[in-house]
């Protein structure tokens, strides 16, 4: 059997290896990509984001186990940031997910974020695709909240749900630094510890401060390691899904990702193209010595390598 | 190689210390490869299942309790019958210099005990990796 005919059949191995196989950018896996395509597009893609350690992994965790007692198959990927120094990563997701690894109906994958170049957000849609293909109902991807990775899951989501953890004043802040409005969901985990209420509240008073829109994301108090409050937390995805369904947001908002994707793809190929194309007599080095020494202004400069395009 | 080598480092059987892991999965990360790092007391199917999943280049175990004559055959095994035979298996921890010969006959391919440096391990993975 073929890799394709393995992944269609809920082979595990086959998956991963696809997965793997697209993160190295190998043509062969992107053709299976382009083979199947047609297949993808009933999972549902739930974003996790928020502060490290707020709870998202023990989170997704518990989520997942109440999916599969309704008999859903759930894919999760768990991204870590890579370092920028080394272009290691230590992809420590999995700790909290190890009592899912043995269930047939749960594929768990760790990836880092690699090169900022679109590393992350290509990446996680092709493994969410290849999840959707495997046959996943539901898809998790958890990254860290930190700035621009939030804006990235915005791309692969249907519903973006946001982890705070009470009595974190710096986090509000974060959150209101043009985050906020990412969140369908917000959960206040580890609301056993004190102060969560007042989390709440906090959040609920930014979010009066926006307009009225038709919807309004719930906020609500949880406790991921204690396993409180995970039905309701889901029963509000379910709720968020099915505003999305009714209201024909669904569509819109998957067309909207894939005009980002589609525009990522085509952006990079430019990138290629042009870093590609100066290579020849070093015109980029050259352009970018003669703008520092004033000899030609970027503005023709940049024409200067356009040009190479448009021929 | 211009991919990072994924590793999974695990901890099979119940010996509840992980400095030692998390040292060399510091030591991998800075020399450039992901490592999937499970956490403490797994069991060889879960193991395997975590190795499968990720498709790792290598699954390095680490144990203290003394049950690697036991747990990493085992492993070694349970990866054979998934059919994974592309993954370098390698394994450290306190283990007498005795039973090393009956580990890398049961198919751990190299075993790394306390005095051996980082260093010594990173530069042995990245010259037995199996797949390009
Ligand atoms: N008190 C408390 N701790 C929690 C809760 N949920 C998770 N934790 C702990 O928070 C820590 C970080 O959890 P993790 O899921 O790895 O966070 P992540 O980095 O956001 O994925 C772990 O020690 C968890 O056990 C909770 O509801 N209450
Ligand atoms: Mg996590």
């Amino acid at each position: 059997m073929n890799i394709v005919e393995r992944l269609l059949e809920g082979d595990k191995k086959a998956c991963a290896r696809l997965i793997s196989k697209l993160e190295n950018n190998e043509k062969e896996a992107i053709d299976i990509v382009k083979q199947l395509y047609n297949r993808t597009g009933n999972a549902y893609v739930i974003g996790i984001t928020g502060a490290p350690g707020s709870g998202k992994s023990t989170l997704t965790n518990k989520l997942t186990k109440e999916l599969l007692k309704q008999g859903k198959k759930v894919g999760i990927i768990a991204i870590d940031p890579t370092s920028p120094f080394s272009q290691g990563a230590i992809l420590g997701d999995r700790i909290r997910m190890n009592d899912l690894a043995l269930d047939k109906n749960v594929f768990i994958r760790s990836m880092g974020t690699r090169g900022s170049l679109g590393g992350m957000s290509r990446a996680t849609w092709d493994a969410v695709k290849v999840l959707d293909i495997f046959g996943c109902d539901y898809i998790f991807v958890e990254t860290v909240g930190v700035g621009q990775s939030e804006i990235d899951i915005v791309k692969v989501a249907d519903t973006i749900l946001m982890v705070v953890i009470p009595n974190t004043g710096d986090d509000i802040q974060a959150i209101k630094a043009g985050i906020m409005e990412i969140a369908d969901i917000f959960a206040i985990n580890k609301s056993d510890l004190e102060g969560a209420d007042k989390t709440k509240l906090e959040i609920e008073m930014n979010l009066d401060l926006n307009e009225k829109n038709e919807y309004r994301p719930p906020v609500i108090k949880v406790s991921a390691s204690k396993n409180q409050g995970m039905r309701e937390l889901l029963e509000k995805i379910y709720e968020h899904r099915r505003f999305l369904e009714e209201n024909n947001e669904l569509e819109k908002r998957r067309i909207r990702n894939s005009r980002l994707q589609l525009l990522k793809l085509v952006e990079d190929e430019l990138m290629e193209i042009i870093l590609d194309k100066s290579v020849k007599d070093d015109l980029l080095d050259k352009l970018s010595r003669e703008i520092t020494k004033g000899a030609i202004d970027p503005y023709t400069a940049k024409n200067r390598i356009i040009e190479l395009i448009r021929r | 190689m211009d991919r990072p080598i994924r590793v999974l480092v695990a901890k099979p059987g119940l010996d509840g210390h992980d400095r030692g892991a998390k040292v060399i999965a510091r030591a991998l990360r800075d020399a450039g490869m992901e490592v999937i790092y499970t956490g403490l007391r797994q069991t060889p199917e879960q193991i395997v299942a975590a190795a499968v999943q990720e498709d790792v280049d290598v699954v390095a175990m680490s144990i203290l309790s003394g049950a690697h004559n036991h747990l990493f055959p085992k492993v070694v095994n349970l990866l054979r019958v998934e059919g994974v035979d592309d993954v370098l298996i390698i394994g450290g921890g306190v283990i007498p210099d005795d039973d090393i010969p009956g580990l890398i006959e049961a198919g751990v391919e190299a075993i790394f005990t306390p005095g051996s440096s980082t260093k010594d391990i990173v530069n042995y993975i990245k010259s037995h990796i199996k797949r390009k």
